[in-house]
């Protein structure tokens, strides 16, 4: 069988199939095909199931009825193409060309009367498959013709801005005047009266502010304070703070309305980038 | 149409309503469902007369190069296909197809879910590959919904709501009906 190429079946004289009785001289010219191009051919087939419709449909036979005898030979001349050149697709392909000889031999086989009632139409489940198989072939072509979202059609989405980087808290002037007047409550609260007057320096506090805050990441706005030295120096500390804030020495941060007031060095934000 | 809808509002609210209504649908990422659309006015709007303003803003969009729809998972704004054409002249990578075998392997997964790998393989005659089931699934257009109970416990696939909306589709019923194949005779359309 493996001598018996396509090209020798074409030249030969004698019918190489019956088609409904009439003798086919030719093989029909879709069942030639150039060896090179055989490869690319082969690959428009999805399986066994997929190569017997289109010998079925290329000969408008009725799949209810389907002529075992040139059906399984077309077949076989396909598979015998396909174990010349691609031998890893023939193991699905054989089991077809199997299947086809078996029902094509209980066609052939007499059957005794009584049976010939109840037993099925050997071709029965085979029809049964091509009919589903052809279903869904035809399912995928018709869900491919589906619009497809970004190959069919583009999704709209106007740009919004998106808070892709993390948000830095804002601080508003209030936050930190109401921070005052937090502090300046509690600082009457633990007024103390003092009789000296004290020389209180801006600058010394902001290199204290510093220091303070050389030894940590960061210091609560309200602990730079101490209620207890009394207003004068509660106001010269927030100056202090204010005046470093401005030379950009340190800054100071809020994570949420009415939250914690935290400060931090500068430096730190150096040291740490 | 409207009629539920302005019983309970002023026609200036109602006009606003639909704004934000069409602004939210148009920043949103992905489609946005009636109950998702509900928070947006803090649930004082029903979901009845939303979806008559949804089918307003429908009708005021359908002039335009840019369309109001309802899929599985809500609604959404898209580009009009008929559209396509031009812009992908501006972008001439033009996503490639998908082969016969996934497409097959979709409608059959699509049609006959839930289904395991071997009723596909039975259906299409062919071993189902993995890449197939990969490419689908990376799709996020189908996924293991279960275990069949039979030894090796084989997975059951089913398709997404990604699927459905992907394909403008609000719900399985609405993927073309299978057609009715007595014989092959007519079958003359070669796809």
């Amino acid at each position: 069988m493996t001598e018996h190429t396509p090209a020798q079946e074409q030249i030969a004289p004698t019918p190489v199939a019956r088609l409904y009785g009439e003798p086919v001289l030719e093989l029909p010219n879709d069942l030639y095909i150039p060896p090179d191009a055989l490869e690319v051919f082969l690959d428009t087939f999805e399986g066994p199931l997929d190569l017997l419709l289109y010998l079925i449909r290329k000969q408008n036979i009725d799949v209810l009825d389907i002529p075992m005898v040139d059906i399984t030979r077309q077949y076989l001349v396909y598979v015998e193409m396909m174990r010349a050149t691609r031998l890893e697709l023939a193991a699905e392909y054989l089991l077809m060309a199997a299947l086809l000889i078996e029902i094509k031999s209980r066609m052939l086989l007499p059957r005794p009367p009584a049976a010939v009632q109840e037993e099925e139409d050997p071709r029965a489940e085979l029809v049964r498959r091509l009919l589903e198989y052809e279903r869904m072939k035809l399912a995928a072509y018709n869900l491919d013709r589906l619009p497809q979202a970004e190959r069919d059609f583009a999704l709209v989405r106007v740009y919004v801005e998106q808070a892709a980087v993390q948000r830095l808290p804002e601080v508003r002037p209030d936050d930190l005047r109401n921070a005052w007047l937090g502090l300046v409550a509690r600082a009457r609260i633990m007024r103390h009266h003092r009789v000296t007057r004290e020389q209180l320096s801006v600058r010394e506090h902001m290199t204290r502010i510093l220091r303070r805050l050389g030894e940590r990441d960061f210091v609560e706005f309200a602990d730079l304070f101490q209620p207890e030295a009394g207003v004068p120096v509660l106001v010269v500390t927030l100056l202090a703070v204010l005046e470093l804030a401005k030379e950009n020495l340190i800054s100071v941060t809020q994570t949420e309305t009415f939250g914690t007031i935290y400060v931090r060095s500068s430096n730190f934000l150096t040291r740490a980038g | 149409m409207s009629d539920q809808a302005t019983s309970s509002l002023a026609p200036v609210d109602l006009a606003q309503v639909k704004q934000v209504l069409e602004t939210a649908l148009l920043t949103a990422q992905e489609p946005l469902p009636v109950s998702e659309l509900k928070r947006l006015f803090a649930d004082e709007l029903g979901a009845e007369p939303l979806r008559n303003l949804l089918e307003e803003l429908r009708e005021e969009w359908s002039g335009r190069g840019v369309e109001l729809v309802s899929v599985a998972s809500g609604w959404r704004f898209q580009a009009k296909p008929e559209l396509q054409s031009f812009l992908d002249r501006m972008n001439p990578q033009k996503p490639p197809r998908y082969s016969r075998a996934v497409m097959e392997t979709l409608a059959i997964i699509a049609y006959r879910q839930p289904v395991t790998r071997g009723d596909i393989e039975d259906i299409r005659g062919v071993t189902v590959s993995s890449p197939i089931i990969k490419t689908l699934e990376g799709r996020g257009w189908i996924e293991v919904v279960g275990h069949r109970e039979v030894p090796g416990r084989p997975e059951l696939f089913g398709t997404t709501r990604q699927f459905l909306d992907d394909l403008g589709l609000r719900s399985l019923e609405e993927l073309p009906p299978l057609e009715d194949l007595g014989s092959l005779v007519d079958q003359q359309a070669e796809p």
